[in-house]
């Protein structure tokens, strides 16, 4: 997902003279040919992510585009200030391409994991926050960013994730999209917890239960009409997120669904991240199958709620 | 006298300063008046602007990183005709537009909203770096304050401003050696504070930041060397003018100022109330 989305820079660069990359020391990988054929606009910066912000708020200021890419933590906590003031209160066109959301660099333990990004982010009037589930929506979601308004930060995934986003269902920002229909459980799902999600369903499916699943690829702005829409529909609403369960897309579909007048219709349930650092080790498998967040799990926990 | 130095001009700009305070009874009148004649001069002499077209895309970018300085530039911005002039009055107003750090967006002539320290001179290296982009001609002053220099962006960005030799950015440091408990000295020491900017690759002149025709000098000799970033050090006064103000901590940021201390500081400045 971070090779498709490093690539897709390429022609970004090559259709929009205003579009600027800024690396923080980052892999040389995947880069080389933007680098060599657009020179002027490509920046490879110091491990100074504050000042990076302040930067490419300042060329956004003076109508650029920059993509800025360095690994989640280091791009949202790091320099959360100039986030919330240069880009965010600025309301710029500046792009946060955030490397291994959630708990990707699990091998390299707490100080990597991005388990609270959605979060601040959330917290900042005007960002938009995506996450694409694979390559694909990547491959559909940096061509939309050359026109929206404001600051996205685009949350990527750890790679090789099984493709389960679909052509035939265009994807838009802001936008959610419905990838499987189903009159019992909604599951609501952004990034790689669609995948688990709609492995949840097809284990669900032999036991007469049948599941819609919801990719909400934008957490904000969430998409609250088709929410609220396939909620309407459902006996059990259950979300998932490889995040922390204070703030993120969780929190963000309880607001709305407990402000509504479906408050009570049906059960619902978080997965998530409970309020711990995950200190495990292994692999991004390993910790999200110890705090629950797998297709066996969903699955469980939708059967056992409906069954109340 | 505090301000026999200062010519006409200057007294009368720090008693229409006092007239902005007047009505909100509160600012940051000794860091304002560090740095009134380095925005004077910035204005009156240096910056291609038009007040306009305050986005001409051509001019010159200001950006007052340390914002708590503000009530010199918003009245340069209402001199200068950016902004009427009767919006000073409407200073920390809930009306206003013009609040005790200058909003981008808000305030015509603003280029950035600042306040939090440390965050101006990243932004005008993105904009120097737009500038070569773009193969324009504009240059890009950031005014810092000697205090704000404590933050560690400062000093990333002027690495980043060296690595990049950005001839066209004047880094410009309020150096008054007071912060808001003490001297600089005494909370964070800054020396030597010159050697720190050549050794980050920048060009640095030093000037009495209260003369007009040393600054007019020296800001009418940019770029100081060749392709390297320029830093000019104006050595300050904090509340410069006023006896009971110079560096005098208590009027780092002064609020509910009574009838009795405007009269005489109008009367110290030789003008009526």
């Amino acid at each position: 997902m971070r090779k498709t989305c490093l690539l897709s820079m390429y022609e970004l660069a090559q259709v929009d003279s205003r579009v600027v990359f800024i690396g923080s020391d980052i892999t040389k990988r995947d880069l080389d040919k933007l680098a060599a054929d657009f020179p002027d606009r490509f920046f490879i910066e110091g491990i100074y992510e504050a000042h990076i912000m302040g930067m490419a708020a300042g060329m956004a200021l003076s109508g650029k585009i920059p993509y800025v890419n360095t690994i989640a933590t280091f791009l949202t906590r790091r320099c959360y200030e100039q986030v919330l003031i240069d880009v965010g209160l600025h309301n710029l066109p500046v792009r946060l391409i955030g490397s291994g959301g959630g708990v990707v660099y699990a091998p390299l333990g707490p100080t990597h994991l991005a388990n609270e990004d959605i979060a601040i982010m959330r917290a900042i009037p005007n960002m938009a926050i995506v996450a694409p589930c694979d390559k694909d929506e990547m491959t559909r979601l940096m061509p939309q960013t050359l026109a929206w308004p404001g600051p996205i930060y685009i949350r990527l995934a750890k790679g090789g994730d099984k493709i389960v986003s679909r052509a035939d269902r265009p994807f838009q920002i802001g936008k959610a999209i419905q990838l499987r229909e189903g009159a019992d459980v909604l599951f609501v799902t952004t990034g790689i917890t669609t995948q688990v999600a709609l492995e949840a369903a097809d284990l669900l499916a032999p036991l007469g239960l049948s599941s819609a699943v919801l990719h909400m690829h934008t957490v904000k702005p969430l998409d609250t009409d088709s929410l609220l829409a396939c909620a309407s529909q459902a006996r059990v609403v259950i979300t998932a997120e490889e995040h922390t369960l204070m703030g993120g897309l969780g929190s963000a579909v309880a607001e709305v669904l407990l402000e509504s007048r479906l408050a009570g219709a049906f059960r619902f349930k978080r997965l998530g991240f409970p309020d711990v650092f995950t200190e495990e080790l292994g692999s991004q498998n390993d910790i999200m199958n110890k705090y629950g967040i797998s297709a066996e799990n969903l699955a469980h926990i939708a059967q056992d709620l409906t069954r109340k | 006298m505090n301000n026999a130095s200062l010519d006409q001009r200057s007294r009368e700009q720090r008693r229409d300063i006092l007239h902005i305070l007047e009505v909100a009874r509160r600012g940051h009148i000794g860091s304002t008046f560090s740095l009134l004649e380095i925005i004077r001069v910035l204005y009156d002499r240096v910056l291609r602007v038009d007040p306009l077209n305050p986005c001409w895309p051509e001019r010159d970018r200001f950006i007052l990183s340390k914002g708590h300085g503000c009530l010199a530039l918003y009245l340069m911005l209402a001199e200068k005709g950016f902004i009427p002039r009767e919006e000073l009055g409407r200073f920390c107003q809930f009306e206003g537009i013009l609040g005790g750090h200058p909003e981008y967006g808000k305030v015509p002539g603003v280029e950035a909203s600042t306040g939090s320290l440390g965050h101006g001179l990243s932004i005008g290296i993105g904009m120097a770096l737009a500038a070569r982009i773009d193969h324009k001609t504009y240059r890009v002053f950031v005014l810092t304050g000697d205090g704000e220099c404590d933050e560690g962006s400062v000093w990333e960005a002027a690495l980043s401003a060296g690595k990049h030799k950005l001839s066209a950015l004047t880094v410009i440091v309020d150096y008054n050696k007071m912060q808001s408990y003490g001297s600089t000295a005494e909370v964070q020491d800054l020396e030597p504070f010159a050697d720190k900017w050549r050794s980050f690759g920048f060009a640095v002149q030093e000037v009495d930041g209260h003369n007009v025709p040393a600054l007019e000098s020296v800001l009418g000799a940019l770029p100081f060397e060749g392709d390297k970033p320029n830093a000019v050090i104006c050595h300050t006064v904090k509340g410069k003018g006023m006896a009971a103000m110079e560096n005098n901590p208590d009027w780092h940021h002064k609020s509910k100022i009574s009838n009795e201390e405007f009269t005489r500081l109008y009367a110290e400045l030789g003008f009526p109330r």
